[in-house]
């Protein structure tokens, strides 16, 4: 049997990992394109203000960065090391996008940050603006792969289950790439890293006219914020709507699950805007609907039905039942691999013998399952119903939120009055936390509200885990806990340290010289002389 | 699956060998910084010498971590049962080589960002283990795959593990741990003697050169050990090199000195470990010599020769099971299917000369020695 206790210690360390990986991602992606401004703007004009801001916000980005890295390479190995059946089992499909995120993306930007911090005296400007770029391309299209392995956990098209290799194997590569969830997801990621790199820009900026210092840089950097914070928090809603658009075509259960949708409603269902819960499952205590909106949103029409949990569950039982016969043909063809008849009845059900594997859980001879535990593992198809709920409706919130907030400060960006009012300011270096908050829980919400699967209606999560010791577990969870903690409180530390420092004047290279190549190399004979000097 | 042009066995190969590339980039690039890293508390004394060291290789060392990451999504993409079965069976020596990684990038961008003396040498001995550990683990964890790990599969391909951390301390595998640093050791030495003067550049010499020497000593005794007193794994009945099946489908024997039978059977492959000796004896002598880049090429070719060597020697085992031999996993039947790697095949094909590019560029552009000035003026300077 598999020990329960091992899948939930695993779940827990990946779900700390990631999500503390999580906060470091979206600040270099957005920071990585603004510094990128900033430095097109210093090229073109010649201003040394922009380049000062571009270094910066280039110093926090390298702070921020380097987490980003060191936890990035936990995320990749915890694959293996904790989800050894998901490696093995999807691996053929979505170790490729894995690997193309490092070959294309990561590479590109990982060896040319070097150049970014160390570049600024050995380049050209356009050379190194160029640099900049370059770094930036590589972090959003290190997001593109990452979300279209993502993408595939929730929406697993392309693939099918190979019986002698006992895996799922990539059939359409272009099916994968193009899945629609992935393309939902990734703008909709981008974008909110861009809004989290523009609220952390015009959060320190506000503080900075707080205490009236580095007047100049602040007010430049609030109005690339707000004008790019603006852009981007539109484009966080509006392609959020198109997840959710999506994520109806393909995950009804995780819809439902966030609106806490028992029943079926008629078209067109209504948005739940508001709830208090019952006991569970049924009737929430106390709420306010939105007639029409969820189904409008959702399905883009009037006639469209949106299943209910209950009845959702309902045709699980009916999948699982399906999936049985697949895992019977399966049994047959690992005794006899000549077995032709098996194969023919594998080939018609394969698809739901992901929904066999839900009751493992229950019994390691599933083929003998009862009808009480095909109910059951039917009913463990509902992700936790509240979290979600709540979870969907405060990210949603602050993405409004964001809309409005950055509006209004475009707007008093464009009549100069950045710096007239004090409470203002203070408010808008107070919102510092609130992006995090929504990015956070809008990861929650995909991969929880995928529960109980790994791989949408493949792969049971709790199949998945590795055969690991309880002791491994405890031991690797201590370990990432007590260094996570330590590694943020550094990081915190350099970067209220390098706030309070302020953008440095006179960096480098003077301003007279920046149009040549600044030697620092110089010539080897004269360099060994001062060197060895 | 006939659209696809080139057959499973031929695609099985040339994964093999990018995957030996791979693996060798990352040992001849990422080597520089863990082994620069490694001898950093030794080589260098003063904090100025310290810095002058972390800024000799900071432009470089993120893109050549790369290689290591794209090796791990490499086995991911290509070989899903050795990911799978390597990553968690060597779940806590996995977490001390996350140690180090987690660590490294860091140390490296936090050490100099305060002036204090305490902060300084906590990041110094950081950056220590940084370059250390993962050199060991490496070698022990190749060392493990001569050994054999005790995994068994069962008939849905789940794994049972029945090992622990300090199983994989095995003698020869602890060997392999130790040729694996040495030759860091050499490397690292090869980069600071290369682009420093002074005391600094003699120190680095001198623990190349010792570390070069102790390289060429223990390969040696480890080709003598795996003759003589180790046991090699053996296919005995054989799958079809180019068909899609689970590894449980082969038999697997134990001989002693099996694992230099590749080479009675395919002599070329002597030239890896002749580049292995070769390299290490010809940096001794570019050590002497003050040689700058003749030394790093030859230190460079040396790691060529070794990995080649572990490679081409346990062909065509990826990692043989000791406590159920036909569980191991073979070049035949660990891979992905031929589909995923055509695809990934031409992805590699297309991205790694570009990588090879630009890294050779930014390489070229960040050449020269670093001047303590420019240390000073950078706030980004490690």
């Amino acid at each position: 049997m598999i020990d329960m206790t091992v899948v939930e210690l695993s779940r827990w360390q990946f779900a700390i990992t990631a999500m503390y990986h999580f906060l470091f991602v979206p600040l270099t992606i957005g920071l990585s394109v603004m510094m990128a401004i900033m430095e097109s703007v210093y090229v073109m004009t010649g201003r040394q203000v922009w380049r000062q801001m571009t270094l910066f916000w280039g110093t926090l980005f390298g702070i921020n960065f380097a987490m980003g890295v060191a936890t990035g390479v936990v995320m990749e190995f915890q694959f293996g090391m904790n989800w050894s059946y998901y490696s093995h089992y999807v691996g053929d499909v979505f170790g490729a996008p894995l690997a193309i995120e490092g070959l294309m993306a990561f590479f590109l930007e990982a060896s040319f940050i070097g150049l970014f911090f160390f570049g600024w005296d050995r380049l050209p400007k356009l050379g190194h603006l160029a640099v900049t770029w370059l770094v930036a391309l590589g972090t959003n299209f290190s997001a593109l792969w990452i979300l279209i392995a993502n993408g595939w956990m929730q929406n697993p098209v392309g693939a099918r289950f190979n019986p002698d290799t006992m895996r799922m194997e990539i059939t359409d590569f272009v099916a994968v790439v193009f899945n629609p969830v992935a393309q939902a997801k990734f703008v909709h990621t981008v974008s909110a890293g861009y809004v989290l790199g523009s609220v952390f820009i015009f959060a320190i900026s506000c503080l900075f006219l707080l205490q009236g210092k580095h007047v100049e840089l602040a007010k430049r950097s609030m109005a690339v914020a707000a004008s790019f914070g603006l852009l981007s928090a539109l484009s966080v809603v509006v392609l959020g709507d198109e997840s959710g658009y999506v994520a109806t075509e393909h995950q009804k259960m995780k819809i439902a699950a966030m609106e806490a949708m028992y029943e079926t409603e008629p078209a067109p269902a209504s948005l739940t805007l508001f709830a208090i819960p019952g006991r569970e499952p049924g009737e929430p205590a106390f709420e306010v609907r939105l007639p029409w909106v969820l189904g409008l949103i959702t399905t883009r029409s009037f006639d469209r039905e949106l299943p209910g949990i209950l009845d959702l569950t309902e045709h699980a039982a009916l999948r699982i039942q399906n999936g049985l016969i697949a895992y019977n043909a399966l049994q047959e063809i690992r005794t006899d691999r000549t077995n032709e008849a098996a194969r023919a009845t594998f080939d018609q059900h394969w698809a739901d013998l992901g929904y066999a594997l839900l009751l493992k859980r229950y019994r390691a001879d599933i083929e003998n399952a009862t009808p009480e535990e095909i109910v059951q593992a039917g009913m463990d198809t509902v992700p936790d119903v509240w979290p979600l709920f709540w979870s969907f409706r405060i990210m949603v919130a602050v993405g409004f939120f964001f809309i409005a907030f950055f509006a209004f400060w475009f707007f008093r960006a464009s009549t100069g009055r950045l710096d007239t009012n004090r409470p203002l300011l203070w408010i808008g270096f107070a919102v510092l936390p609130l992006p995090w908050l929504a990015i956070e829980l809008g990861w929650f919400i995909a991969e929880f509200g995928r529960q109980p699967w790994v791989v949408e209606g493949v792969l049971p999560t709790f199949y998945a885990a590795s055969g690991l010791h309880l002791s491994d577990l405890v031991i690797s969870i201590a370990f990432f806990v007590t260094l996570y903690t330590i590694l943020a409180a550094v990081m915190v530390f350099l970067m209220v340290k390098t706030i309070k420092a302020g953008p440095r004047d006179n960096l480098l290279a003077p301003d007279k010289d920046d149009d040549d190549f600044v030697m620092v190399g110089l010539p080897p004979a004269q360099a060994k002389q001062e060197f060895g000097a | 699956m006939s659209s696809i042009p080139l057959d499973y066995e031929t695609l099985r190969l040339i994964w093999w060998a990018l995957l030996g590339i791979i693996l060798i980039g990352f040992a001849v690039l990422g080597g520089r910084d863990l082994g620069v890293g490694a001898l950093l508390p030794f080589a260098a004394r003063t904090d100025a010498e310290r810095r002058l060291l972390l800024n000799l290789v900071g432009p470089t060392w993120e893109g050549n971590q790369v290689w290591l990451i794209v090796g791990g999504a490499a086995i991911f993409a290509a070989f899903p049962p050795l990911y799978a079965v390597s990553f968690s069976g060597f779940y806590l020596a996995m977490i001390l080589v996350l140690l180090a990684l987690i660590l490294r990038p860091v140390g490296f961008k936090y050490r100099g960002k305060l002036k204090d003396a305490r902060w300084r040498a906590v990041w110094d001995w950081v950056l220590f283990i940084g370059g250390f550990v993962p050199a060991l683990v490496f070698g022990v964890a190749l060392g493990n795959a001569f050994v054999g790990a005790p995994f068994a599969l069962d008939d849905s391909m789940r794994i049972s593990y029945s090992g622990n951390l300090f199983g994989l301390f095995a003698p020869f595998a602890v060997l392999c741990g130790l040729v694996s640093v040495t030759m860091i050791l050499a490397h690292g030495g090869a980069v600071i003697a290369g682009r420093t003067e002074g005391a600094i550049a003699e120190r680095a010499r001198n623990y190349g050169m010792i570390a070069a020497l102790a390289t060429i000593v223990l390969f040696a005794l480890g080709g003598l050990w795996a003759a003589f007193g180790l046991d090699g794994y053996v296919v005995t009945q054989a799958t079809d090199p180019g068909s899609a099946i689970d590894p449980l489908s082969k038999t697997v024997e134990l001989q002693r000195g099996a694992w230099l039978g590749n080479y009675g059977r395919y002599p070329w492959m002597m030239i890896a470990p002749v580049l292995g000796f070769a390299g290490m004896l010809l940096a001794i002598l570019g050590f002497r010599l003050r040689l700058g880049f003749g030394t790093l090429l030859s230190t460079s070719i040396g790691l060529f020769g070794i990995v080649a060597t572990a490679g081409l020697s346990l062909f065509p085992f990826l990692l043989p099971s000791s406590t159920m031999p036909a569980s191991s996993l073979t070049l035949w039947d660990a891979t992905s299917s031929q589909l995923t790697l055509f695809i990934m095949l031409l992805v590699t094909g297309f991205f790694l000369p570009i990588i090879l590019i630009y890294t050779s560029w930014i390489f070229y552009i960040m050449r020269g020695p670093v001047s303590a000035e420019s240390i000073d003026k950078n706030p980004n300077a490690y």
